[in-house]
């Protein structure tokens, strides 16, 4: 299983997802730096971090939306290399047009950094296959931009193909719909603002976000 | 040449800090304001020359996420369009 991490400036959650990929998928992913045009051969899944690329200025995720390593990553995903955008990586993805809607500032304009509960939408998706339909998981979250919006068609397309892949189970940033996490058309892209490689090891307080890397990297070997 | 970007949420878009503003203005006993909007405005210093539709592509490529966002481009010395 050959993976890569994305390095932008500014974020700081890559490494966390690099460790995620290697200790999950057996093997040391890529780092791949921003400025890079292209991306390694043969790329099985590819991570988009979260934490604040350049600065969030203009707009979170705006400015590495724009970056050259991202055309790389939109063509791969077009290729159907599986992609994952987590929190920053999210609202990179949102902006790069790899997923609809956008993220804005939080309902109750605070930063929130709190693990929160996550209903499982769908577990027929490449990126959620480690877990029960509708089950019930803890995940952190820390972010001040995470609340979701599409307009009322985007939103009902969502969900009537079966794209919502995580829901807050509490009301937490105001999202469209409690949308935690979305998947693309092609099912090989997933933005969400929770943080599961945050949630890898006992010692983080649970391991519900190591199930998500399992369920993926067993997917996409299939 | 200089052109000013004012970037603004669209109509119906919650407006979180509007809605912040709003309040403070509300507890300093400023009772008539009906609704506030807060949005950005950016400056460009550009090359003379330069048209209202690049500056409108400079919008819709970067400055604007039209998803959620209206930009408006005000010329400040007769851009050409």
């Amino acid at each position: 299983m050959r993976s890569a991490v994305v390095v932008f400036p500014g974020s700081n959650c890559d490494r966390d997802l690099a460790v995620a990929f290697r200790e999950v998928g057996g093997r040391e992913p890529d780092l791949v730096w921003h400025g890079e045009t292209s991306l390694p051969d043969g790329l099985d899944v590819i991570g988009v971090p979260g934490g604040f690329s350049y600065g969030d200025y203009l707009r979170s995720g705006a400015m590495a939306a724009r970056s050259p390593v991202m055309r790389a990553v939109a063509d791969a995903a077009a290729r159907g290399v599986t992609v994952i955008g987590v929190c920053n990586g999210f609202q990179i993805l949102t902006e790069a047009g790899l997923l609809p809607g956008a993220l804005m500032r939080n309902a109750g304009l605070a930063y929130i950094c709190r693990p929160v509960k996550l209903a499982v939408g769908n577990s027929q998706s490449l990126f959620t296959s480690g877990y029960a339909a509708g089950e019930e998981i803890t995940v952190p979250i820390a972010h001040h931009d995470g609340n979701y919006q599409a307009d009322a068609e985007t939103l009902d397309r969502l969900e009537g193909e079966g794209r919502v892949a995580f829901r807050y189970a509490e009301r937490t940033n105001g999202s469209a719909r409690d949308i935690a996490g979305i998947v693309n058309e092609g099912g090989n892209v997933l933005g969400m603002m929770p943080h599961p490689e945050r949630a890898l090891e006992t010692a983080h307080g649970n391991r519900d976000g190591r199930r998500l890397f399992e369920g993926l990297f067993a997917a996409v070997a299939a | 040449m200089k052109a000013r970007v004012f970037v603004t949420l669209k109509s119906g878009v919650l407006d979180p800090q509007g809605k912040a503003i709003h309040h403070a203005l509300q507890g300093l006993g400023f009772d008539g304001v009906n609704d506030v909007r807060a949005g950005k405005l950016i400056e460009l210093d550009l090359a003379d020359g330069t048209s209202i539709p690049q500056i409108e592509e400079m919008c819709r490529k970067l400055l604007a996420n039209t998803v959620i966002e209206n930009f408006r481009i005000e010329s400040m010395d007769g851009a050409g369009a």
